[in-house]
C-alpha cells in the first residue's frame, strides 16, 4: 500500500519506535517493519495464544468433531464513537459475533479479525480496545485465530472499523432457528431492553442529557451453554441488536409464520432508558440490545428455563414477556396495560427522535 | 412526582373515567384532538378502544411536520444543499417528502443536515462554526415558538451572525376555525393542545366556543388526562353546553406564560399560512417582525421557485381536516405507507395516516 | 405538538448569558433553558420541551385531575352500592 509519490517512511529512514509516535500512519499499513511492529506490540501482545503466536498467514483449527456441524457467522462493526458506557467497538466486535453464532446453538470458539484504521488515529486508544477485545474474548472463551490490519488515508475511513466472523459447533441434531417458533410457545426475554441504545446515544453527546444509562454488551453463549445443558426444548434463540425488540420479533413472526402477542407490562425496561425515551420521544423497544436473549420454548418448559436464565450472568433479569399463536396474518401485536392492543411493525428506518 | 405520573397512566383509573363516559353517552359524538402528541398518545395506549362506540375521535392537523408546506419543505432542501450551510432540524422533518426528495436524501447526497433536540443545538453549532451559515427549520405550533424566540433573542444578544431561521411555525385557534368553517365539518368538540395551551394560555378559544358553539377542553396528554379531557368534553355536549374547561390545571392557566408570549410577540407576528394538504389559512402562521427580519434564511439566500408537485394520489387536506380516514384514501397501504410516503400524514409517528397504519387493528 | 414532560429544577445558574437550569427527570439530568420561566426555582417542576421550559407546576395541587377523578370513582362505587340494595 505504498503511494509512490510519498517519501518510503519504514526502515532505517524511520528510527522513532512505535509507541512514541501516537498515531497512525500509513506506513503501519505497509505490510513491511511497521506494520510487524504494531501487530507484536498493540495485538499480539494481548491477543496471544497459541494459534495466533505461530505468525502465519493462515491458521490450521482443528476438525469439526463427529455429531456436530460447524457454524460460520461474520459481522463488521462501525459503532461511533468508539467508546460508550459500559463497552466500546472492541468489546462489541466480539459478543456481536460470538452472540451471532451462538443463536444456532452453537458454541463459539474461534474468531477472525480484521481492523480498518484511520491514518491519524490514536494508538492510545487503539490499544484500549484492543485490551478491551482481548478481555471479551476470554470472557466467551474464544481464541482469535487470525487477524489482519489494514490503514486508509485519512478520511477514508472513520478512526477504526472492526471486521469479525466466529466459527463454532453445533450438535447436528438441534434445530433452533427463527423459523422454530411453534403456537403454544412462551416467548422470554433475558433482561431490560434499549440500554445499548440510549449509551450511545448519550455517548454522540449531542443530546444534552446525562442518564447514567450502560450499554449491555456482553457474550451470550455460557447462557445459551447453560439452557441447551438442561435439556430444554429450546425452538428460538436471538439476540434483539439493531432495530430493537420489536423489529427481530417481528423477523421471527415472518419466519415462523405465526403470531405473537406480548405484554407490555412484562417487558422490562430501566427506568432511566425510559425516561430518557420519553423525553426523546423513542421508543425502547426499537433501541439496539447487545447483551439480551430472546428464548421461545414450549410453555409449559418456561419456568424451568427461567430458572437457568436468573442463574447466570447477565440474565438475573429474565421473564415471560409474550407467547406465539396460530394465525394466518403473522404479526406481532402488543397488548396495553389498559387491555388495549396495537400491532408492532418493523423499524423503517432510521428512529429519529421526535419532537410531538 | 414520579407518584403522581404513574397514577396519571393508571390503567384502573383511566378505566373507571371510560366508565363513566360510556354511562352518560347517550348519542354519537365527533370529538377532535388538535395535537400530534395527543394523536399519538390515543394511538399508544389504544384509548380510543377503551371509548363507547358512539364517540368517535377525529384526529386533526395537530402534527406540525405533515401540515409544514411543500413550498417550505423545498426551500428547505434548497438551502440545505448549499456547501456552507449547516441545516439543522427536528428529527421529524428528516424524512418529510418534497416533490421527489426529502432532507434525508439531501443527506445522503452530501448536505449537513443535523437533527437536533432543541434550537439551542444550533446556536451552539454556530458558535463553532463561524465560517458556516446555520440555519434552524423553525416548525411546530405554539408550543415551540417561545423556544424559537428564545433563541434567537439570544442570538441577537451574542451578536451571533450566522444563525438564521427557515420560518414555519403554525397557530391553532386559526386552524381551528377553518376546520370548523367548512361545510363538510364534523368535528362537535375539541381537545385543545395541553402544551399549546401551557404557553399560550386558553383565553383566545371562548369566541371560537361561542361563534361555533362547541366545547372546547384543554387536555394533557397521559392516559388519564385524555380520559378526562374527553369525559369532561361528551359532558358539556351532552348537557348542550359550549364552554372553554381546562382538564390539564397542573401546566395550564387562563393566562398561560406570559414571559413566553412576550417573546413571541417580540420576535414574530402572525402571517398568512398555507397548510399542506389544506390550503392557505389566513393569519394562521408566525413570521418574522421587520427588526428580526435579518434572521430570516429566505432573506439570507438567493432561491428559485420551484414548481410544487403534490402526489395526485394523496388526500392528506381531507384527511388532516377529519372529513376523510386514511383507510378511505385508495393509495392508503398500498402505494403509499411508512417506507413510502405520498404524503406528509403517512411520515410523522402523529400523522393520521402512519397512525393508523401502525396500529391498525384487525380483529383476529 | 408536544412531547413535554414534567422535571424538578435542582440547579438554576448562567450559560453565555442565557438563564439555564439542571433539570432531574426521576435519574436523567438534562440542561435546560429557563428563559421562558425565569422565575423557576429551585424544588419546583417545569414542563420542558425541547430543551426549554415551557411553564411552571401549577401551585394548586399538582394532581388536581386526580381529585376530580377520586371524586369521580367515589361516586361510582356508591352507585354500585345503591345498586346492590335494590
Amino acid at each position: 500500500m505504498i503511494q509512490p509519490e510519498m517519501p518510503i517512511m519504514e526502515g532505517p529512514n524511520c528510527p522513532l519506535p512505535i509507541s512514541e509516535r501516537g498515531h497512525i500512519v500509513i506506513g503501519h499499513g505497509s505490510g513491511g517493519q511497521m506494520t510487524h511492529d504494531l501487530v507484536r506490540d498493540v495485538f499480539q501482545k494481548r491477543l496471544a495464544n497459541t494459534i495466533l503466536n505461530t505468525a502465519n498467514d493462515a491458521a490450521a483449527i482443528p476438525a469439526t468433531p463427529p455429531g456436530k456441524r460447524l457454524v460460520v457467522s461474520t459481522d463488521a462493526h462501525i459503532v461511533s464513537p468508539l467508546f460508550f458506557a459500559g463497552g466500546d467497538i472492541g468489546r462489541l466486535a466480539v459478543c456481536g459475533t460470538v452472540n451471532d453464532v451462538a443463536m444456532l446453538g452453537a458454541e463459539p470458539r474461534y474468531l477472525t479479525a480484521t481492523f480498518i484504521l484511520e491514518e491519524g488515529f490514536s494508538i492510545e486508544e487503539l490499544e484500549r480496545i484492543v485490551d478491551s477485545f482481548a478481555e471479551a474474548c476470554r470472557e466467551a472463551g474464544v481464541e482469535l485465530v487470525a487477524a489482519d490490519t489494514k490503514v486508509t488515508e485519512k478520511g477514508k475511513s472513520d478512526k477504526l472499523f472492526i471486521s469479525t466472523t466466529g466459527f463454532g459447533w453445533v450438535e447436528s441434531a438441534l434445530q433452533i432457528g427463527g423459523e422454530q417458533a411453534k403456537p403454544g410457545d412462551a416467548v422470554i426475554i433475558s433482561g431490560a431492553v434499549g440500554n445499548h441504545g440510549i449509551a450511545v446515544a448519550e455517548a454522540r453527546g449531542n443530546l444534552g442529557f446525562s442518564s447514567q444509562v450502560c450499554s449491555d454488551t456482553a457474550p451470550l453463549n455460557h447462557m445459551v451453554k447453560a439452557l441447551l445443558d438442561a435439556d430444554l426444548d429450546v425452538h428460538v434463540l436471538r439476540d434483539p441488536t439493531r432495530g430493537g425488540l420489536a423489529t427481530t420479533l417481528v423477523e421471527i413472526v415472518r419466519q415462523s409464520q405465526i403470531s405473537i402477542e406480548l405484554d407490555e407490562e412484562n417487558i422490562p425496561i430501566d427506568k432511566p432508558v425510559r425516561k430518557t425515551c420519553e423525553l426523546l420521544g423513542l421508543d425502547p423497544l426499537y433501541l439496539a440490545n447487545e447483551g439480551k436473549l430472546i428464548v421461545i420454548l414450549p410453555a409449559e418448559q418456561a419456568p424451568a428455563a427461567l430458572r437457568v436464565l436468573r442463574g447466570q450472568k447477565y440474565g438475573e433479569g429474565a421473564c415471560v414477556i409474550g407467547r406465539v399463536y396460530e394465525s394466518s396474518r403473522n404479526q406481532l401485536w402488543l397488548k396495553t396495560a389498559f387491555g388495549t392492543t396495537r400491532v408492532l411493525e418493523m423499524l423503517a428506518g432510521e428512529m429519529l427522535p421526535r419532537i410531538c | 412526582m414520579t407518584g403522581s405520573l404513574d397514577k396519571l397512566r393508571d390503567a384502573s383509573l383511566t378505566k373507571a373515567i371510560m366508565a363513566e363516559i360510556r354511562r352518560i353517552t347517550t348519542q354519537p359524538w365527533n370529538i377532535m384532538e388538535i395535537c400530534g402528541g395527543q394523536t399519538h398518545a390515543i394511538m399508544q395506549y389504544g384509548l380510543d378502544q377503551l371509548l363507547p362506540k358512539e364517540i368517535t375521535l377525529i384526529h386533526g392537523p395537530g402534527c406540525p411536520v405533515c401540515v409544514t408546506s411543500l413550498e417550505a419543505i423545498e426551500q428547505a432542501l434548497q438551502i440545505a444543499a448549499r456547501p456552507d450551510v449547516i441545516f439543522t432540524t427536528f428529527g421529524d422533518m428528516l424524512r418529510v417528502p418534497g416533490n421527489q426528495a426529502d432532507l434525508f436524501t439531501a443527506r445522503s447526497q452530501g448536505a449537513d443536515v443535523r437533527v437536533v433536540y432543541s434550537p439551542l443545538d444550533s446556536l451552539k453549532f454556530a458558535r463553532e462554526n463561524p465560517e458556516k451559515q446555520v440555519v434552524f427549520f423553525a416548525i411546530g405550533f405554539e408550543t415551540t415558538a417561545p423556544t424559537i424566540a428564545s433563541t434567537i433573542l439570544s442570538a441577537e444578544k451574542a451578536g451571533i451572525e450566522n444563525f438564521s431561521i427557515l420560518p414555519a411555525n403554525v397557530l391553532v385557534p386559526p386552524a381551528m376555525r377553518a376546520i370548523l368553517s367548512n361545510p363538510v365539518n364534523r368535528v362537535q368538540g375539541f381537545l385543545a393542545a395541553g402544551h399549546v395551551c401551557a404557553v399560550m394560555g386558553y383565553h383566545e378559544y371562548p369566541p371560537i366556543a361561542e361563534q361555533y358553539r362547541i366545547p372546547i377542553v384543554a387536555t394533557g396528554f397521559e392516559p388519564v388526562d385524555l380520559a378526562a379531557g374527553i369525559l369532561m368534553t361528551v359532558q358539556q355536549l351532552e348537557s348542550g353546553q359550549h364552554e372553554v374547561t381546562n382538564a390539564y390545571p397542573r401546566f395550564v392557566t387562563r393566562e398561560g406564560n406570559q414571559t413566553a408570549q412576550r417573546m413571541i410577540a417580540q420576535v414574530f407576528e402572525p402571517v398568512d399560512r398555507q397548510w399542506r394538504g389544506i390550503g392557505a389559512i389566513p393569519l394562521s402562521g408566525l413570521g418574522l417582525r421587520a427588526d428580526y427580519a435579518a434572521f430570516n434564511a429566505l432573506n439570507r439566500f438567493e432561491l428559485s421557485q420551484t414548481a410544487l408537485r403534490e402526489s395526485p394520489l394523496c388526500i392528506a387536506g381531507q384527511v388532516l381536516s377529519g372529513v376523510a380516514k386514511p383507510h378511505d384514501c385508495p393509495a392508503f397501504a398500498k402505494d403509499c405507507s411508512p417506507l413510502h410516503p405520498l404524503g406528509a400524514p403517512m411520515v410523522s409517528s402523529e400523522g393520521a395516516c402512519a397512525a393508523y397504519y401502525r396500529y391498525h387493528r384487525i380483529s383476529e | 405538538m408536544c412531547l413535554g414532560i414534567p422535571g424538578k429544577v435542582i440547579k438554576v445558574y448562567e450559560q453565555d448569558g442565557t438563564p439555564m437550569a439542571s433539570v432531574d427527570f426521576d435519574g436523567v439530568e438534562q440542561a435546560v433553558c429557563i428563559a421562558t420561566t425565569p422565575e423557576a426555582q429551585v424544588g419546583q417542576y417545569i414542563l420542558v420541551h425541547a430543551g426549554f421550559s415551557l411553564n411552571v407546576l401549577s401551585d394548586t395541587e399538582a394532581t388536581e385531575t386526580l381529585k376530580i377523578l377520586r371524586d369521580l370513582r367515589e361516586f361510582n362505587a356508591n352507585l354500585d352500592e345503591e345498586a346492590k340494595v335494590q
